[in-house]
């Protein structure tokens, strides 16, 4: 038995680390552990719940404006506040931008380089990718220009002998399998969805009033009055430029994201027979349409044991199948609870009990959520297969748009059960963000069609009560169902506690011992080389891992990028 | 001829938001010209790619743990810079790093990089600042002024009121 430690795993928040028993090439055993304490929660009490959104918009640099949303939703429940219709669509159009920046980001920056070797790239024929490329989509930057220029690019960035953003690959790894044509095509595409990237960006910028830190959300609405003349409002000339920032990112989603994600999937073919992991997916309805968030333009809810027939949706923010079914355990985790576990989120504590690194006791700054009783994967992957069991017409669209390319390009049929792997998490973030960017459209043209109905309103103001309220606020997260969970008393936050997706996913074992998503998806994975754990990696970041709003605080002063240990 | 002031770190584990609270106090204290953006980069990364593509140049506001005595003001340039990234002798570098890395392969790495940070006393939970970071805070505003002075930028203090 070989034990194996990276520390830490992620290309970007890097504060989780990931052991695995590995015996005859297998994993055996896994333990997913985060590395830092959170206790934002204990800031929060006492103060003003209006301020909550932007103090929890700090909790992550990645997650910004899905921690502002979801703190505004949780206290315009406890409050039963409508909100206007302007404010539910332009923060419709925040989130769905944001929301399709992280999706492309993760899979070109943060995960492609798990498949792609780029020191095999300079090895390929640039008019060969050319004519592949242009083969498989009718992308206007597929031409043999455009891949010339990238093959020299490469090859002088290498040559300068400093690889970069390049470094830390596993280049040359035997689980490597894609043909130099193929490695030099993904990363032309990788340079392109920088550019790509910032039409996304500018969205967010435009109505959120800026980026990264958004200035325009309240409870109650959002503050930014429309259609002035003044600079700082949303003027018609301005909403006219996200249009042209829409059209391009479709472009792009529908002519090259999902053709990639296609192409990777059929050349790893093998790799949907891995990563499965825990099958109760759990996700939450987002895209409210109406003013009090009891329409969605999407569904959510929760499916057992991968049987889509055992489908329950979840219907509003205060719907009880929902707000009864989450608790979360710590007997794996390094806090106490003053009497057991496991705790409703509107019980929670936040109390550490640090111990070290134990097998069989604690190990993980992550407290242990449950769906009644059981573990379960939030993600793109939970997302699309709640669709999918709810008959949402969309996802249909895409997912089998999507299986039937992958079968083509891999010359065998590829059907739904493939989906439950590590592969089938990169096919249902494209499929998300494929129907998110058709979304963002939608919620793009009500927006424009409800100004020329000349309602300007964006913004209730808040009435507190004297005495105590409870609130609830989910959002579709990106990584999946991020909920806020507000205690108010005389108008003061009393108990704060944010259950985020990647608590639910990275979590360890919990009160029945039963292991989280990343721990049972690592189970039976091939590792080649105990040194060079790649196939961990693929597996862990097709979750897209972000832990820093799962537990913060860092010691780590001057260590190394990355440590990986085979004992 | 376009620059950047980036306040990075996070508020709410104190001293490590110094960076974010001096570009504040550089916005009060000081009327920017049109070619100078303040921005409050928070922990974020690749959202930063726009805003710091082709620059002239980027001032760097930030925590930075280099084992000095907590308040030392600490200033880097040139080939110090890539180090300064590469050891994480910033708490939440990773972002910016990341950032920084694309720019590179772009080929739109600005032309010129600075590092203003302070030795931090605490990175603990806490939305305050402790007092001996706190109080360096002009120091790095003055720094971040004076590069930006000597470099053609003409920045006028905010009247006294407005501050």
């Amino acid at each position: 038995m070989t034990r194996v430690t990276i520390d830490p795993i992620t290309r970007i928040e890097g504060h989780l680390r990931i052991d695995v028993d590995v015996d005859g090439g297998r994993v055996k055993k896994a333990w997913s552990s985060g590395q830092m304490w959170r206790g934002v929660e204990l800031i929060l009490l006492g103060r003003d719940p209006r301020d909550a959104w932007a103090i929890t918009q700090r909790i992550c640099g990645v997650c910004t404006t899905v921690h502002a949303v979801t703190s505004v939703r949780a206290v315009e429940n406890a409050l039963q506040m409508e909100v206007p219709l302007n404010a539910q669509y332009i923060r419709n159009i925040i989130i769905l931008a944001h929301s399709i920046h992280d999706f492309i980001v993760h899979f070109y920056h943060l995960s492609a380089l798990d498949w792609v070797d780029v020191t095999s790239a300079l090895k390929a024929d640039p008019d060969k990718t050319a004519s592949l490329a242009e083969s498989l989509s009718n992308w206007s930057l597929n031409n043999k220009h455009e891949m010339r220029k990238t093959h020299e690019r490469l090859k002088n960035f290498v040559n300068g002998g400093q690889l970069g953003i390049f470094t830390n690959g596993y280049w040359g790894h035997p689980a490597m399998k894609l043909s130099p044509e193929v490695n030099l095509l993904a990363v032309a595409h990788y340079l392109q969805a920088l550019e790509v990237q910032r039409h996304a960006n500018k969205i967010v910028s435009i109505l959120g009033g800026k980026s990264p830190h958004i200035q325009n959300v309240a409870v109650g609405g959002v503050a930014n009055p429309l259609a002035t003349d003044s600079q700082a409002v949303l003027t018609v000339e301005r909403l006219l430029a996200v249009k042209e920032h829409i059209d391009a990112l479709n472009d792009f989603i529908k002519n090259v994201y999902m053709v990639d994600v296609a192409a990777v999937g059929a050349f790893y073919a093998d790799w949907t027979k891995y990563g499965a992991g825990v099958t109760n997916y759990l996700s939450v309805p987002d895209i409210p349409l109406d003013t009090k968030g009891t329409k969605f333009a999407f569904p959510g809810g929760y499916i057992a044991n991968k049987d889509l027939g055992s489908y329950k949706a979840i219907k509003t923010f205060g719907d009880e199948f929902w707000t009864k079914g989450v608790e979360e355990g710590v007997k794996h985790s390094w806090y106490d609870y003053n009497k057991g576990g496991p705790l409703h989120p509107f019980k929670g504590e936040t109390k550490p009990n640090y111990t070290d690194f134990k097998d069989d006791g604690k190990y993980s700054w992550l407290k242990s959520p449950t769906f009644y009783g059981k573990p379960a994967q939030v993600g793109p992957l939970a997302r699309v297969l709640n669709m999918l069991a709810a008959d949402y017409a969309p996802a249909k669209k895409y997912a089998t748009g999507t299986l039937d390319l992958v079968s083509t390009l891999a010359h065998t049929k590829v059907g739904l059960d493939a989906m439950h792997s590590t592969i089938g998490r990169h096919a249902a973030r494209m499929i998300s963000c494929a129907i998110n960017v058709d979304l963002l459209g939608d919620q793009w043209n009500l927006l424009m069609g409800n100004i020329a109905k000349g309602d300007m309103a964006t913004f209730n103001k808040p009435v507190f009560p004297k005495g105590e309220v409870m609130g609830v606020g989910f959002h579709e997260a990106p990584r999946g169902a991020l909920s806020h969970w507000v205690v108010i008393d005389d108008g003061k936050i009393k108990n704060y506690q944010c259950v985020v997706p990647s608590t639910w996913n990275a979590c360890p074992r919990n009160d029945k011992d039963e292991p989280g998503p990343y721990e049972a998806s690592l189970l039976d994975n091939p590792i080649a080389d105990p040194e060079k754990p790649l196939e961990v990696l693929r597996t862990i970041h097709s979750f897209d891992p972000c832990i820093a709003c799962a537990i913060h605080l860092t010691d780590k002063e001057n260590d190394t990028a990355v440590t990986v240990k085979a004992v | 001829m376009r620059a950047v002031v980036l306040g990075i770190g996070n508020i709410i584990l104190s001293d490590e938001g110094v960076g974010v609270r001096a570009v504040e106090a550089l916005g009060r204290g000081y009327r920017m010209p049109e070619s100078v953006t303040l921005i409050d980069g928070g922990t974020s990364g690749m959202e930063l790619l726009d805003d710091l593509s082709g620059l002239d140049l980027l001032v760097v506001l930030d925590t930075i743990v280099a084992g000095k005595v907590p308040g030392t003001v600490i200033s880097l340039a040139g080939d110090e810079i890539p180090v300064f990234f590469r050891k994480k002798l910033s708490p939440h570098q990773i972002g910016l790093s990341d950032v920084l890395a694309s720019l590179e392969l772009l080929g739109a790495l600005p032309a010129e990089t600075l590092v203003f940070g302070v030795q931090p006393v605490s990175l603990e939970l806490g939305m305050e600042m402790s007092p001996v970071v706190a109080e360096r805070v002009p120091e790095l505003v003055e720094l971040a002024a004076a590069a930006l002075r000597a470099r053609g930028y003409e920045l006028t203090p905010a009247p006294a009121g407005q501050r």
